[in-house]
């Protein structure tokens, strides 16, 4: 019977209990799937025989994906009783069987990755040495920075300014315009919905009050600092982590810089140098926003709403929006660049690590503003 | 010999044609109408020194930048125009290994070479299981199917990448510098590797590099570019080059001769030693 892309296959009975397969033609990686197919279906189901042979005598070509057939066929007859048998095996086929062993390819299949059983304890055991792990280098990292601040505070000419000002342009001036088209928008949104509820009161002016206080306290911060994580936090961490894969970081320590002084103090303090003036950009630019409802949809002047967010505002709303600006972009950079130095040598982990740099980020500046928000309840 | 000059004669036809191939980036031009042919079986080398533009050479035939001009020819096909459907029939005969191996990092090495078979076959888990095992077998790594390429040495990587480079039977195998970086038993066992397959198999073998050990272990013929002439200033038996050829600039590559000497005149003889 002739398989369509070129091999052919005779099954003849050469004994009482034994069958023949006689295969000739090419048996390559093109047909191999339809090779195997016909030859499972003319296995023999009668039960006297017991031998089935493999007459290879007619074969021009087998790569290795014909070798893979025959040993499956082989592992499957074995499986289920037959004795199984090469005959004339071409030569161009023995070369490539000298750089094998068929007969190891029989015994074990890939070990699937045997599911462990959960064990709550285990599981727990692992949790608290990766925690500690982590803080370690957290504490390591913190160790590393203040050591270079200290340095930094001593001998300031030994900083590298370029790169700050050039980090500065990066995490600042580029993310101007997403910052304020984000916060225009906030701004809007904000008075739209407050709008909604106040007009009810007739106390539309109050719009005012509430996109200013919101705004300055709470949301002009909060949006800037997820943009800067999201820009800045994961391409600190991306960069210093392929750097690593490349061995650039292990040069420089070789080199005499301390890493993390070199690398991450430029950044660090970059951030924390725009964070603030970001995040001043987005109050403003949010209040405009609202002004814009103000006058468009509520009927006010812009005299009145501007008058009433001055009135309702405190320095204190916007002094503290700041600081925790401050607070945020130092934790964003931070933790930015402390993934990118846990990234180990392959593209996998620079992924990891940065997608954890944003994660971590923008967790840490929710949990932060927390924190904030308690001690300026108190003490504010 | 097994009648290998045989298939240098011109009734053989050749498997691999650059015509007029000229090549670079941008405005810079690296490689200038070098034309040349490989034919079936034979271990064809790429030599010459840092910066002549091998690499540059080998990423144009597999297609991987388009030429400024000229073609290149793969068992019939041109390579640099062809889209598609077309350019993936022409890549499935071809498998390259790169400098530093370039696994992908995020897999296991039986995932790794089986890659290309569950993607581009239809064969059965189990058959592409067997064909995996079979070829880190042929690099020798058994037993290692479970590991991550971070967990291995440098020569392990790279006999790794050949097993992936194999898994479709290419018939042609390229490698970029595939010593380089490697300690000289590890770099003589992936010689030794290499005549391996070629003998076993039958395949096609086009490596770059400069190692100056491994030109002659394995070569059968050899060409060797210069970045001054952005082209061809030898071709041929590498033994032979080494000895007859009188261009210094040859002679100053087989014999690790240092071309830049204070006070020396810049350059001997520039014969080209143009072979079949």
């Amino acid at each position: 019977m002739k398989n369509q892309d070129g091999a052919q296959i005779e099954v003849v009975s050469s004994g009482k209990n034994r069958v023949t397969f006689q295969i000739s033609g090419s048996v390559t990686i093109d047909n191999s799937v339809s090779v195997r197919k016909e030859i499972h279906s003319r296995i023999p189901s009668d039960i006297s025989i017991n031998i089935v042979e493999f007459d290879l005598a007619g074969v021009s070509v087998m790569d290795s994906a014909g070798i893979a057939v025959i040993v499956d066929i082989q592992k499957y007859l074995k499986d289920h009783g037959f004795e199984f048998r090469v005959i004339n095996l071409p030569s161009k086929v023995s070369g490539l069987l000298k750089l094998i062993d068929p007969e190891s390819l029989l015994i074990g299949e890939k070990e699937l990755k045997a599911k462990k059983e959960f064990n709550f304890i285990e599981f727990l055991g692992e949790v608290a040495f990766e925690a500690l792990e982590e803080c370690r280098s957290v504490v390591t990292f913190l160790g590393d920075i203040v050591i270079a601040l200290a340095s930094l505070i001593r001998h300031p000419r030994r900083m590298r300014w370029d790169e700050f000002f050039l980090f500065v342009e990066r995490a600042g001036t580029d993310a101007l315009p997403i910052v304020a088209l984000l916060s225009l928008l906030m701004g809007l949104i904000m008075a739209f919905q407050a709008a909604v509820q106040l007009r009810q009161f007739g106390a539309n002016i109050f719009v005012a009050d509430l996109v200013g206080i919101s705004i300055l306290r709470e949301l002009g911060p909060l949006l800037t600092a997820i943009i800067i994580a999201g820009r800045s936090g994961a391409s600190f961490a991306a960069e210093i982590g392929t750097m690593k894969v490349s061995e650039e970081v292990d040069a420089l320590s070789t080199m005499g810089f301390e890493a993390v002084s070199f690398l991450a103090l430029p950044r660090i303090l970059a951030a924390t140098f725009v964070g603030p003036l970001l995040t001043l950009v987005g109050d403003f630019v949010g209040i405009f926003g609202g002004l814009i409802v103000g006058l468009i949809s509520l009927d006010l002047s812009a005299t009145a709403y501007l008058e009433e967010t001055y009135t309702a505002i405190t320095f204190f709303d916007l002094f503290s929006g700041l600081i925790k600006s401050v607070a945020f972009a130092i934790l964003i950079a931070g933790v930015g660049c402390l993934r990118g130095f846990q990234v180990e040598r392959s593209a996998d982990s620079v992924g990891k690590k940065t997608t954890s740099a944003v994660v971590s980020g923008i967790f840490l500046i929710v949990f932060a503003d927390a924190i904030f928000t308690i001690i300026f309840h108190y003490f504010g | 010999m097994d009648g290998k000059e045989l298939r240098q004669g011109p009734e053989k036809r050749p498997i691999i044609e650059v015509k007029n191939l000229t090549a670079g980036f941008g405005d810079e031009v690296v490689l200038k109408d070098v034309s040349f042919s490989v034919y079936p079986g034979e271990i064809f080398l790429v030599i010459g020194g840092s910066g002549c533009g091998k690499s540059t050479l080998l990423k144009h035939i597999v297609g991987l930048y388009p030429p400024m001009e000229g073609e290149v020819i793969i068992d019939g096909d041109d390579i640099t125009t062809a889209e598609d459907f077309e350019l993936y029939r022409i890549l499935r005969k071809i498998g390259v290994l790169f400098q530093s191996g370039a696994l992908f990092s995020s897999m296991t090495l039986w995932e790794n070479v089986a890659l290309p078979l569950q993607e581009f076959t239809s064969l059965p888990e189990d058959v592409i299981d067997i064909l995996v095992r079979m070829k880190l077998q042929m690099v020798h790594l058994e037993g290692y199917e479970e590991k991550f390429p971070s967990e291995l040495s440098g020569g392990m990587q790279k006999r790794a990448a050949l097993a992936r480079a194999m898994a479709l039977d290419p018939k042609i195998l390229f490698f970029d510098e595939p010593s380089a970086g490697l300690d000289p038993v590890t770099a003589a066992e992936i010689d030794l590797l290499i005549k391996q397959i070629n003998t076993s198999l039958g395949t096609t073998m086009v490596i770059v590099t400069h190692e100056l050990e491994s030109i002659f272990a394995i070569a059968e013929r050899v060409i060797m570019l210069d970045k001054e002439e952005k082209g061809i200033i030898a071709s041929g038996d590498p033994r032979e080059l080494k000895e007859k050829c009188k261009d210094e600039r040859v002679q100053n590559f087989f014999n690790r001769r240092p071309a830049l000497v204070p006070g020396k005149k810049r350059m001997g003889a520039t014969e080209k030693c143009l072979g079949k």
